[in-house]
């Protein structure tokens, strides 16, 4: 077992615990680089997507995970992202690198707005404040025809720098990784130092945080505005990769779909955002791809793609509540500790008297 | 007109008061925010759909039935996996019962179809005129279900041992386990009550509205309602849907049709940012 004795404040906060493990990202690195050349399309396209979703994951790990404020509205903030990338680039024909970082600063401004009634809501009430935004949002797309197509959608067109068009999938991989790249780092950057601790200390205390002198407000809505940048980029990378979008991709079942993955990767982690938007995106195609093999009637059953997610999500809340990433650090720490290791040392403490009614 | 689309909006918003009654029971008892109850509704509709037309069964038979199954089918519920639940994170509880609404939502498509049904009811009909304004009888009889219901609840809960037992658990889980009161069991009923009062939403529901294995997402209208009223608030829930289902009929009356359905967020955000605990909430405080 690797034990490293830290000896002050600063090691605390470094990149990478162990010099090791810049070995192993290096490697997982290369790989991702390497990916595209001997992937064929099909698998490009969808580790693309992958990427997409994990943006959009980081982002509501922030809000969700790290700061302990639900929200069911993300597909709210994901719609503005794609739609303010169409609407600069299809019908005012401007630059998508302009629209690129403007559909973050949009979103998060709009994630500003919504942060601030939410300062006063917990649990809850706040769940069903996003719910609501989200509800509102999908409606102006369809009622907006004039910005957004309504029901109708936009087409977007892959972007191009200098001469190069990134039109093949191979090509905006590349962009959507150093996207991925960069916002990973960025969020690791927030979390391990004080601003990232503020947002750790809100959620597991508010009285606490608040007597060490962390201003709530502030932090909650800087955490609401940083989730809503997050998936407001991610929207704006989804919008030319698929080409067209419409109120039909960002509906309640989008923002569920967020959560999903913090859950199944693990909530309040990086590794798990990640995980969790792989998940997601290889269990959608084996979904369609499983359903083959199936007996007709059962290919037939409309809804049989929403019961194995609804199945997914009561048996990781069940049994795994730590998520993919939760399951992997209890095996490590299985094998490092091996004759020793108990099966109650992960035991999660039931807590009757936390009642999200007295806070 | 006004007074045309105030009763209207009077029975939907009955409707969204039994729905959101349902969470707040499921809130009040056990702690648990139940995001499954429109699929509940929408259970108890199809059930009662099916006895009639299939079975054959007469109305109030099928009525009897259907309060039963919905019954044992709440136990059922919270003895499976409603009871692991008890004492998580909210946010553990909101996702699962969100999984849980998505799951029956699609049993019911591989069941019933995703087609849309009418559904027989004997107590559709006629339109009764009082002065300018013409009130449908299915409006009529479900504002005075609705009223009954809530009747029989108060005096449930204010006479019976049982009702008293579950006032008693809602208020400390501990003290009333202490008490001498069968805690899980009383968990059992108030999931077993509260998928009841779902279903009798369903029935009163689809003959004025649609069968289909979306209804259910009626039930996320009916969340503004109890937020509104203060989740956990009985009367608040009640109140809460009334006011929902009022002005919404109101504003699609009287604004561009599109706002009719998104007005029960608006109001629902408008409300929050003026009074986050809801109308009839009562903000706790946590003792450090």
């Amino acid at each position: 077992m690797k034990f490293k004795l830290k000896k002050s404040y600063m090691e605390d906060l470094e990149l990478f615990e162990y010099k090791s493990d810049m070995v192993w990202y290096g490697a997982i690195l290369l790989f991702l680089v390497l990916f595209p050349v001997w992937a064929g399309n099909y698998w490009t396209y969808n580790l693309t997507l992958a990427g997409v979703y994990c943006i959009a994951a980081l982002g509501l790990n922030i809000l969700t995970g790290y700061t302990g404020q639900i929200s069911l509205g993300h597909a709210a903030f994901f719609a503005i992202g794609a739609y303010t990338v169409g609407y600069m680039t299809s019908i005012l024909g401007l630059s998508y690198w302009l629209a690129l970082p403007l559909a973050g600063v949009n979103s998060a401004l709009i994630g500003l707005i919504v942060g601030l009634p939410a300062l006063r809501l917990t649990g809850i009430y706040l769940a069903i404040a996003t719910m609501s935004f989200a509800f509102i949002i999908e409606h102006v797309i369809i009622e907006w025809p004039s910005v957004t197509g309504g029901a109708n959608g936009l087409i977007i067109n892959r972007p191009s720098i200098g001469g190069w068009s990134l039109n093949t999938d191979a090509s905006y991989y590349y962009l959507v990784l150093i996207m991925v790249v960069l916002f990973v780092l960025l969020t690791k950057n927030i979390i391990r130092t004080p601003p990232g601790r503020a947002l750790v200390a809100v959620r597991d205390s508010e009285v606490a945080a608040q007597t060490m002198g962390i201003p709530l407000a502030k932090v909650k809505t800087q955490a609401f505005a940083l989730s809503a940048f997050y998936t407001g980029i991610a929207g704006a990378l989804f919008a030319p990769l698929i080409n067209f979008i419409g109120p039909d991709n960002f509906t309640i079942m989008e923002s569920i779909n967020f959560i999903v993955m913090i859950i199944v990767g693990g909530a309040a982690s990086i590794h798990g955002s990640i995980f969790g938007a792989i998940f997601i995106t290889l269990l959608s195609e084996f979904i369609r791809v499983g359903k083959d093999a199936l007996p007709t009637f059962m290919q037939q059953q409309v809804g049989f793609q929403g019961a194995v997610y609804g199945l997914i999500i009561m048996v990781f809340i069940l049994f795994e509540p730590m998520g993919l990433y939760g399951r992997y650090l209890k095996l490590k720490y299985l094998f490092e500790v091996f004759p020793l290791y108990r099966k109650d040392t992960f035991r999660r403490e039931k807590k009757f008297q936390k009642t999200e009614r007295t806070r | 007109m006004f007074w045309q689309l105030f009763s209207s909006g009077m029975a939907l918003g009955c409707v969204y008061a039994l729905i959101a009654l349902g969470f707040v029971l499921i809130f009040k008892a056990t702690d648990v925010i139940n995001f499954a109850q429109g699929e509940f509704m929408m259970l108890g509709a199809f059930v009662a759909f099916s006895l009639i037309h299939y079975a054959h069964l007469p109305f109030w038979l099928t009525v009897i039935l259907t309060l039963v199954i919905m019954a044992a089918f709440g136990v059922l519920l919270d003895r499976t996996v409603m009871r692991f639940l008890v004492g998580e994170p909210t946010f553990s509880m909101v996702m699962f019962t969100m999984g849980l609404a998505v799951f029956f939502r699609s049993i019911a498509g591989m069941i019933w179809s995703t087609d849309t049904y009418t559904f027989p009811s004997p107590l559709q009909g006629g339109v009764i005129h009082l002065g300018t304004v013409a009130i449908a009888q299915g409006d009529i009889v479900v504002v005075f279900s609705t009223a009954l219901l809530v009747l029989l609840l108060f005096l449930f809960f204010r006479f019976t041992d049982v009702g008293i037992a579950m006032q008693a658990t809602s208020q400390n889980q501990f003290a009333a386990y202490l008490m001498g009161i069968n805690v899980e069991r009383i968990f059992s009923l108030v999931w077993a009550l509260s998928a009841m009062v779902a279903a009798v939403a369903g029935i009163l529901l689809a003959p004025i509205l649609f069968l289909h294995k979306d209804m259910g997402f009626i039930g996320l209208k009916a969340f503004p309602a109890a937020v509104l009223g203060g989740f956990g608030s009985i009367p608040g829930a009640i109140v809460g849907g009334l006011i929902i289902g009022i002005s919404e009929n109101l504003a699609g009356g009287f604004l561009p049709l599109w706002v009719k359905d998104v007005f029960a967020y608006l109001v629902l955000i408008a409300v929050l940012i003026v009074r986050p605990e809801g109308i009839f909430g009562i903000q706790e405080r946590k003792k450090v």
